[in-house]
């Protein structure tokens, strides 16, 4: 059995090594070409993410101090790579958010339907057109959203974190995760059903 | 149907003018920090009063917290284990810019 990249990568040699890197690619390459095309909806411009973390990663294997997995360190490397590949993309954005976002009537009360949700979370996620829609809806947000809402909630990172990586503040960050996630409700009420008060 | 929301909701608002009451759109800005549990203590209690007695707020809040645990469950499962193998002309393009640049350098 072939010994694991997280132990070989402390290994300076290891970015001389094709066969490490091979194993590397194998290993984690399918895991990050996900995240990459979850960050930047686009196959081509996942692919090349991919390629340049992979790169940049076996440049920099001398720096890798082992404090993390070599899979967490490597999954960092493709998410700045793909905030760097959509700054360069400055892609305008045209979809506005406005209506998918709450509605309140004059007085400041919130019209919203009575939401029956008769099929348990576990059972909706056997099902493909639930996958599918879910994915297509987050797809469909507007970049500067859609980049906050895979940040923090499919990848995981902290408002913090997520400040850092696209180099804003925290605030910034609450209100665009708030509205996104406003936004993806609205996108898949189709899923539930409404209900009498 | 109609006007009997209509009617609650003019109901609700003037009950919403009472101290220590939000409007809903007012509740609208907590949500966020509710859902983190990062409300001061204070303003925890005057998001859960509007709660009881605002049924939109909690229809909103019920959907929005289901649609936040859909999208997370949909990735944990589709990367559990991770979809398909790396495509192997990825894997061979990475390895022939690796060759490339240590030959340029």
């Amino acid at each position: 059995m072939s010994e694991p990249t997280e132990q070989i990568a402390v290994n300076q040699d290891y970015a001389a090594d094709g066969n490490d890197l091979e194993r590397a690619i194998r290993e984690h390459g399918a895991a990050m070409l996900w995240v990459a095309r979850r960050l930047l909806g686009n196959e081509d411009e996942a692919r090349e993410c991919v390629q340049e973390a992979y790169l940049l990663a076996f440049a920099k294997i001398a720096s890798f101090e082992g404090r993390s997995s070599f899979r967490t360190w490597l999954h960092r490397i493709v998410v700045n790579t793909a905030l760097g590949l959509l700054r360069k993309r400055k892609r305008k954005e045209t979809e506005s958010l406005d209506d998918l976002l709450p509605v309140f009537d004059s007085d400041g009360c919130r019209v919203e339907p009575s939401w029956r949700f008769n099929e348990p979370l576990e059972r909706m996620l056997e099902r493909n057109d639930v996958q599918n829609i879910v994915c297509r809806s987050i797809a469909s947000l507007p970049e500067s959203y859609r980049i906050v809402l895979a940040l923090r909630d499919i990848e995981g990172y902290d408002t913090a974190e997520a400040a850092t990586l696209l180099e804003t503040n925290a605030g910034v960050i609450k209100t665009r995760l708030h509205r996104a996630r406003a936004a993806l409700k609205k996108k898949l009420e189709p899923l539930w059903s409404r209900g009498e008060l | 149907m109609k006007t009997g929301h209509t009617t609650m909701r003019k109901l609700r608002s003037a009950v919403m003018k009472l101290p220590l009451m939000l409007t809903c759109r007012e509740f609208e800005d907590f949500v966020l920090d509710y859902f983190e549990g990062t409300l001061p203590t204070k303003q925890h209690v005057i998001f859960d009063i509007h709660l009881m007695v605002c049924h939109d707020c909690r229809s909103y809040l019920a959907a929005y917290q289901r649609s936040v645990a859909l999208s997370k469950a949909v990735f944990e499962r589709l990367e559990d284990p991770v979809p398909g193998d790396v495509p192997e002309d990825l894997v061979e393009a990475i390895i022939a810019a690796k060759d490339e640049r240590y030959r340029r350098t």
